[in-house]
């Protein structure tokens, strides 16, 4: 039977919802975006009116307010936004259990089986963008097709607050002469490869010998081609199942410039209690260690370290973290903003091989003192237990990584 | 929060209300900002819907005050608001 998936995403959702709160700016160039006292002041959503003048998700204030001067910029709310969120999924809820969220404003939602009781794809969808519309103030655009590529197309065709089909007999039609780099997965640089190939068109895309893509792009190349050409059949997944988890990371811009080793070694240690800290809570254990460093001329690099045994403690993510730092930075300049990650990650059950080298029973304690600190932090507050470390200076250390900074991007390709 | 502060849309109220033995939430009357206390004589109807005048959503009870119809919203953070004329 063929499938029937909707895509729902939400318009400008910050804005949207800061403009349903605040009536006054409905009318006016707004932007939601970071704190520019804090210096992470970047475009998160702009509305309509902004976006036409040229204001994009991703720049910086200043460089929003030269293409808009008068442009309001509001500080995230992220507590109301997922407000919001959990208000949409709710309502998706009473059409189909099968809801796979992409992001906080965007789901997929395979309604195949609900269609005998609640109508077809297009009937659902109007009622999902009514609704949304009428119940919630904001509006989504949802796209309707037999598979989550076409039906996420079908989202971005017709903003704001749209319902777009792309059937069987239709995306010859509505996809194919769209640019290439409007699908899933096609970046910037892909794009520009394809360029070079000839390749403008998601139809090119579709219609190009696919062994050719697979010379040019390895195995994405080939996953491109049967997204072009609707044959994608990945499903939409279960609401219980949990996202696979490829890494756990944090990152900070710091209040001020870090200068020295020092203040790298404090930021280290903070990242990766809370990074240990929510392995600990997913139960994982990470095997690859990974730290991103950012300068302040915006200069920046990625470096990962295989460790020779999986670890969920803060101290050994951040020693190792520590020692990628020093072996890989210079000190050209000042450093703003750093982060680290814990990767190739393996659950508890995982064997461990002890070596002879390590004290085994030293570092089964340190984890039983580190979780001990977990609850500590879960009954009495995150300042309740602190590193030495962390006072010497208040400033830099007093951000909580872990509750401020846990919205996850969710990744489509889970295999790849 | 910014959105308790006095709006020109927006009025937050002390509302009196009854838990139905089925469960069900019904307002029975309301205080209005200068101390007036306004019973609600009958709800017509009970939705969720936003307010677009008044900015934020929740269960919209329909009701009649005064003999007039006016709409009461029980918002998603637990407070209830009426929008201002």
């Amino acid at each position: 039977m063929e499938r029937v998936i909707l895509h729902s995403d939400a318009n400008c959702f910050y804005a949207s919802v800061e403009m349903l709160h605040r009536p006054e700016y409905r009318t006016k160039p707004m932007a939601v975006g970071g704190d520019p006292g804090a210096r992470h002041g970047i475009v998160l959503t702009a509305n309509y009116i902004a976006k036409r003048a040229g204001v994009k998700t991703g720049q910086a204030l200043w460089e929003a307010k030269q293409a808009c001067p008068d442009i309001i910029f509001v500080p995230p709310r992220m507590d109301l936004y997922l407000r919001f969120t959990q208000m949409m999924r709710e309502m998706y809820q009473e059409y189909t259990d099968r809801i796979e969220p992409f992001g906080c404003d965007e789901s997929w939602l395979d309604v195949t089986e609900s269609c005998s009781l609640k109508g077809d794809g297009i009937k659902i969808a109007n009622e999902l963008n009514r609704r949304v519309r009428e119940e919630l103030g904001i509006t989504v655009s949802v796209g309707v097709s037999f598979n989550k590529i076409f039906a996420k197309l079908g989202s971005d065709y017709k903003k704001p607050d749209a319902v777009t089909t792309m059937l069987r007999d239709e995306y010859r039609k509505k996809i194919w002469p769209l640019p290439a780099t409007d699908l899933l997965y096609v970046g910037r640089r892909t794009g520009k490869k394809l360029l070079k190939l000839g390749i403008t068109t998601i139809g090119g895309l579709a219609q190009t010998d696919e062994r050719i893509l697979e010379q040019h792009f390895g195995k994405i190349g080939l996953v491109l081609w049967t997204f072009a050409n609707g044959l994608d059949t990945t499903p939409v997944r279960r609401e219980d199942a949990h996202a696979v988890i490829k890494s756990i990371g944090n990152s900070l811009t710091t209040p001020r410039d870090l200068l020295n080793d020092e203040d790298v070694k404090m930021v280290l240690y903070l990242l990766s209690e809370s990074v240990a800290s929510r392995l600990r809570k997913h139960g994982f254990r990470a095997r690859t260690v990974e730290v991103s460093v950012r300068d302040n001329g915006l200069f920046s690099f990625t470096r990962q370290h295989k460790i020779s045994f999986s670890t969920c403690s803060a101290s050994e993510i951040a020693e190792e973290a520590f020692r990628i730092f020093r072996a890989n930075y210079t000190w050209q300049q000042p450093i703003r903003s750093i982060g680290v990650r814990g990767c190739d990650l393996v659950t508890e059950q995982y064997m461990e091989q002890l070596t002879l080298f390590t004290d085994a029973e030293r570092r089964e304690k340190e984890e039983r003192a580190e979780r001990a600190v977990d609850d500590l932090r879960r009954r009495f507050g995150y300042y309740s237990v602190q590193r030495g470390l962390m006072l010497k200076d208040g400033a830099l250390s007093h951000v909580n990584a872990e509750e401020d900074h846990t919205v996850h991007p969710v990744g489509y390709l889970y295999d790849l | 929060m910014v959105l308790n502060s006095v709006s020109e849309y927006k009025v937050y109220v002390d509302v009196m209300a009854v838990f139905t033995q089925d469960g069900r939430l019904i307002p029975k009357s309301l205080r209005w900002e200068d101390g007036t206390v306004y019973e609600i004589s009958r709800v017509l109807d009970a939705r969720r819907a936003c307010s677009l005048k008044a900015g934020g959503t929740g269960m919209r009870y329909t009701c009649i005050v005064n003999g007039k119809e006016m709409h009461l919203f029980y918002e998603d953070n637990n407070k209830w608001f009426v929008e201002r004329k």
